[in-house]
């Protein structure tokens, strides 16, 4: 009990602060907390089918299929796949964290995993149909084209600025996750 | 849409999971919940800060800081705005839309846009727990200044 209260503390602080906000600020504390329900709703729709996708995928796919299509040597095929998987993806970004989480403990290389959480951020093909519809082809295809090269760069130069022993150090953490 | 795809697909390959080997398709529940129990508390914060934020910037009030004729202090401020909020893209597409037509500009959008999806200041504690703090930071920091290449290469091109 006392550790569940630990780990919660800092949602039991702001939810807190927000029930002094509705006594104070009726109007603001109440519009509050009917987009927080909105954001509820939206996180039921497309948080569990990622959880039960992850999990299948760290139960079923084997670490030795992982490491030869995106692990270290996966070369270009590792880069199109995790742009691929990324771009596929629903939700939002912080729905990446845990699977990229899975993918390390999968021996997935880092620069890949990188690359996913950049396209799973930014070059979401679902998000792209409505961008097309709410902003035109030409925003949206000039934004598509120069995010790809972006999140590329921004992971390579991401991957050189960590030692192997960061990068193992993450991958430990992510493997006592579990 | 799109996220009942991801549950038919789901559904599907749980059922063929169970279908193949129950003690496994066990295993993965297990392992899906404990993954989503995991970032549970940070989660919550986020959708409750993210709630207040959202009640204090509606689209006028952006709309208005964010006009074409605003220039660069409108775009890095559009950014910073991306970088803070967290609105789900099927919302915040049309939501663009409407501020381009109460007259904010192009570079503006873009940088809005660019960073709310790839800067996160509210899921920080998240992105930490699985990539530490230094990457974290870093690519926050990297995405928010590419945002503004984004903003550059858009004004270019659209506007």
């Amino acid at each position: 009990m006392k550790k569940i209260i630990k780990r919660y503390r800092g949602f039991l602080f702001v939810l807190a602060a927000m029930i002094l906000l509705i006594l104070f600020n009726q109007e603001l504390g109440l519009k509050t907390l009917r987009i927080t329900g909105n954001s509820v709703k939206e996180m039921l729709l497309v948080i569990p089918p990622i959880f039960l996708l992850l999990g299948l995928l760290d139960v079923w796919v084997p670490r030795e299929t992982m490491i030869k299509y995106m692990g270290e040597g996966s070369g270009i095929k590792g880069v199109l796949l995790a742009i691929f998987i990324g771009s596929a993806a629903a939700g939002p970004l912080y729905g990446a964290f845990p699977v990229a989480a899975v993918f390390m403990k999968k021996g997935v290389k880092f620069m890949n995993i990188l690359i996913f959480i950049g396209a799973w951020s930014t070059t979401k093909i679902p998000m792209f149909l409505f961008e097309i519809a709410a902003l035109g082809n030409t925003f949206a295809i000039t934004r598509l084209l120069i995010d790809i090269p972006g999140i590329i760069i921004i992971a390579f130069i991401l991957s050189k600025m960590v030692s192997k022993k960061e990068v193992q150090a993450l991958y430990e953490n992510a493997a006592s996750i579990d | 849409m799109d996220s009942y795809i991801f549950y038919g697909l789901a559904i599907f390959l749980l059922i063929f999971s169970f279908v193949k080997d129950k003690k496994k398709t066990k295993m993965a529940l297990m392992k899906a919940w404990k993954a989503f129990e995991n970032i549970l508390p940070e989660f919550l914060v986020v959708i409750l800060l993210v709630g207040f934020l959202l009640a204090i910037l509606n689209p006028e009030t952006i709309s208005k800081i964010i006009g074409a004729e605003s220039g660069w202090f409108g775009i890095i401020l559009a950014g910073i705005i991306g970088s803070i909020t967290l609105i789900p893209g099927f919302v915040a597409f049309p939501t663009a839309a409407i501020l381009l037509e109460n007259g904010a500009g192009y570079m503006q959008i873009a940088a809005f846009l660019s960073t709310l999806m790839m800067v996160g200041i509210v899921t920080l504690p998240v992105e930490i727990k699985y990539f530490g703090k230094k990457i974290s930071i870093i690519r926050n920091i990297l995405a928010f200044f590419f945002s503004f290449i984004v903003a550059i290469i858009i004004g270019m091109v659209v506007a």
